[in-house]
C-alpha cells in the first residue's frame, strides 16, 4: 500500500498582500517500509509539504492520502498513525524526558502500563537512560534530538515524518541517528524525511525526491539520479608542449565511451559513463599514442552535480548563502 | 468523550506541574491585588456612609471589585505561555497527536482557573482579616462568576497570543483593553460617583455588570437582577471566547 499518495498538492501563503506559492503541485508516491527523502535547499517547500502531510497545514489545493486516509476528510485518523518530529522538536523544557514521553504516549491513547514499558524500551535503545529523569532544559543538542525521536516513535507509528533529523548534530550523533533510522526501517516503519545534506540523502534514502521552488524536479533512487544526470568526470593533466593536448583530444574524441570532451591549456575533462572502467582504457590509449599523462582524477558524480544539472544552481552554494 | 476527558486531565496535570516548577507567576499575580488591599483600601475607610458606600464599610465595596479585577488581569496574561509553546515547537508537536483542540485549550484554561481561585482565596482571607464581612451564600455564588470571567479572559488571551505570535505585541494589545475595562467598571470606586458621561460609557462594559453583581452578592442580595444579568452576559462571552481560541488553534503556526 502506498503510505503517502499526493496529486497536485499545493500551498500558497499571503504575506503583506503578496501571494507566496510555497508548494506548487507536488505528486508523491511513497511505498511502505521505505526511507524516502526530500532533498532541496532551504525555502524549497520541504517543510511546508511535510507539515501538510502531517495535518498541520491545510493544503491550498490538490489531494493527498496518508496511511490510506484522506488528508482533508480523515485527518484525525491520519494523526493516529503518524509520528512527526519537527526541526525544533517541541519537547517540554520544564518537564523531564520521562514525563514528556509518558504524556505523549498517553495522548495517543496508550494505557499507563503500555506507555511505561514502551518508554523504557525507547530510553534504552536511544541511550537516554542516564538523564531520562532530568529536566529537558539540561539536555545537550544530541540528547534532545534523541528524545525528539523517541517522542515521535512512542506509539509505534506506521509512518514517521522527520524534518531535518540531523541538522545541528555533531558527527557522532548523526551517525547514531542514521543507525537508529535504519533499524526503524528494518522493523517496518516507513520514514519520510527532509534534508539539505547530500551525504544524508545518499546514505539513508532508498528513494529521493529533489524539490526546488515548490516543485519536484526529479525522483528516483540516489544511484539512478546520479547515473542518469551527471556521468563520471575524468580529468587529465597533460604537459603542454608538442601539441599534446590537441593530439590527446584527437585520440579520445572518437572513442564511443566519451560523451563530452573539454580541453584547456594543460588539462582535459572527459564526461563518461562508468568512469572506473573507462579510465584504464583511456590511459592505455594515450600511452600507446606516446602521450604522457602527468595527473589523473576520477570524479564521481555527487548529488550536488545532480542538483546543479536539474536546477542550474549548486545545493552547496545555496546552503551556504542561506 | 472519555478520551477527551483523559486528555484534558493529563494536560491539566502537566500544566499544573509546570507552574509548580516556576511559581514566580503566581507571586506576581498576587502582588497587585495585595498592594491595592493593603495600600489603597485603608484610604477608603472614612468614606463609609457616603453615597455609594454601604454602611458595612469600604472592604465590602472594594473587595468584590478587586476579585473581579484579579480575574480580569491574571487571566489576561496567560497567553504568554502559549507564545512560548509556539516558539519551541511544542504546540505543533501536540497538534499532530490525536488530542482535540478543545482538550488542548481546556487543559490550559482549567489550570489558569485553578490558580485564579487560589489567588482569590488568599485575597479573601486577607480581606477578612482587614474587615471584609461578606454574605457567605453570596460569596459562594460569586465563585462561579469569577470562573466564567477567567475562562473568557484566558481564552481571549490565548487567541490573541496565536494571532500576534509575539510577546511585545500581545502585551500591548492586552494592556490596551484591560486598563479601560477595569477603570470603567466601577471597581475602584462606585460609579455613582462618576459623571454621567462615564456612567453611560460604562454601560457598554461587561465588567461593569460583573462588578455590580459581585457587590450585590457580597452584600447578600443574591436575587438582585444584576447577578443574573452578569452570569448571562459572561456565559455568552465565555462561549464566544472559547470558540475563538479553539479556532485559532487550528492554524497556529510560527
Amino acid at each position: 500500500m502506498a503510505m503517502i499518495e499526493t496529486r497536485g498538492l499545493t500551498k500558497s501563503f499571503k504575506a503583506r498582500g503578496k501571494t507566496v506559492e510555497a508548494v506548487r503541485g507536488v505528486d508523491l508516491d511513497v511505498q511502505a517500509g521505505q526511507i524516502f527523502g526530500f532533498l532541496g535547499p532551504n525555502g524549497a517547500g520541504k517543510t511546508t509539504t511535510m507539515r501538510m502531510l502531517a495535518t498541520l497545514l491545510a493544503p491550498s489545493g490538490g489531494q493527498a492520502k496518508v496511511v490510506g486516509f484522506d488528508l482533508l476528510r480523515q485527518a484525525s485518523q491520519v494523526r493516529r498513525h503518524i509520528g512527526y518530529v519537527s526541526q525544533k522538536g517541541g519537547t517540554h523544557d520544564l518537564s523531564t524526558g520521562d514525563e514528556n514521553l509518558l504524556l505523549q504516549g498517553k495522548l495517543y491513547g496508550m494505557t499507563n502500563t503500555a506507555v511505561r514499558k514502551r518508554a523504557n524500551e525507547l530510553i534504552d535503545v536511544l541511550d537516554l537512560a542516564p538523564f531520562a529523569s532530568r529536566l529537558v532544559r539540561t539536555y545537550s543538542g544530541g540528547q534532545r534530538r534523541r528524545l525528539d525521536m523517541a517522542m515521535g516513535m512512542i506509539h509505534r507509528p506506521a509512518l514517521l515524518f522527520l524534518d531535518e533529523p540531523t541538522t545541528g548534530l555533531d558527527p557522532q550523533s548523526r551517525v547514531r541517528m542514521w543507525e537508529e533510522l535504519r533499524r526503524l526501517r528494518a522493523a517496518g516503519t516507513t520514514i519520510f524525511l527532509t534534508t539539505h545534506y547530500l551525504d544524508e540523502a545518499d546514505a539513508l534514502c532508498e528513494r529521493l525526491a529533489i524539490i526546488d521552488n515548490g516543485q519536484i524536479v526529479s525522483e528516483d533512487t540516489p544511484a539512478a539520479l546520479k547515473h542518469q544526470i551527471a556521468g563520471d568526470i575524468i580529468s587529465l593533466g597533460l604537459d603542454t608542449h608538442n601539441g599534446n593536448v590537441v593530439r590527446a583530444g584527437g585520440v579520445l574524441r572518437t572513442q564511443a565511451f566519451v560523451r563530452e570532451l573539454h580541453a584547456h591549456e594543460g588539462s582535459m575533462q572527459l564526461y563518461v559513463e562508468r568512469g572506473e572502467e573507462v579510465l584504464p582504457v583511456v590511459l592505455r590509449l594515450l600511452d600507446s599514442a606516446g602521450l604522457t599523462v602527468s595527473t589523473v582524477t576520477l570524479a564521481r558524480p555527487t548529488l550536488d552535480d545532480v542538483f546543479l544539472r536539474l536546477t542550474g544552481r549548486s545545493l552547496r552554494e545555496t546552503a551556504q548563502s542561506a | 468523550m472519555a478520551k477527551m476527558l483523559r486528555d484534558i486531565w493529563l494536560l491539566f496535570l502537566s500544566n499544573l506541574r509546570t507552574t509548580w516548577r516556576s511559581p514566580i507567576w503566581i507571586i506576581i499575580g498576587l502582588f497587585q491585588p495585595i498592594c491595592y488591599l493593603l495600600l489603597f483600601a485603608p484610604l477608603l475607610k472614612n468614606l463609609a456612609g457616603s453615597p455609594g458606600f454601604p454602611r458595612t464599610g469600604a472592604y465590602n465595596v472594594f473587595t468584590p471589585g478587586l476579585l473581579i479585577i484579579i480575574a480580569l488581569y491574571s487571566a489576561s496574561f496567560v497567553g504568554f505561555n502559549l507564545i512560548d509553546w509556539l516558539r519551541s515547537g511544542m504546540l505543533e508537536r501536540l497538534r499532530v497527536t490525536p488530542v482535540s483542540r478543545l482538550a488542548l485549550l481546556s487543559g490550559l484554561v482549567i489550570r489558569d482557573v485553578l490558580l485564579l481561585l487560589v489567588q482569590c482565596a488568599l485575597l479573601i482571607g486577607l480581606a477578612l482579616i482587614m474587615g471584609f464581612r461578606p454574605d457567605v451564600v453570596g460569596l459562594l455564588i460569586l465563585v462561579p462568576l469569577l470562573v466564567i470571567v477567567a475562562v473568557l479572559m484566558a481564552s481571549c488571551s490565548y487567541a490573541l497570543a496565536l494571532a500576534t505570535k509575539d510577546e511585545g505585541a500581545l502585551a500591548s494589545t492586552i494592556n490596551l483593553f484591560v486598563l479601560p475595562l477595569s477603570l470603567l467598571s466601577g471597581i475602584m470606586l462606585p460609579l455613582t460617583l462618576a459623571p454621567e458621561v462615564l456612567r453611560n460609557i460604562a454601560k457598554f462594559n461587561p465588567f461593569t455588570y460583573a462588578v455590580d453583581a459581585a457587590r450585590a452578592l457580597v452584600a447578600g442580595n443574591t436575587t438582585d437582577v444584576s447577578v443574573a444579568r452578569a452570569f448571562v452576559i459572561f456565559a455568552l462571552l465565555a462561549v464566544l471566547g472559547v470558540i475563538w481560541a479553539t479556532r485559532s488553534l487550528r492554524q497556529a503556526m510560527m
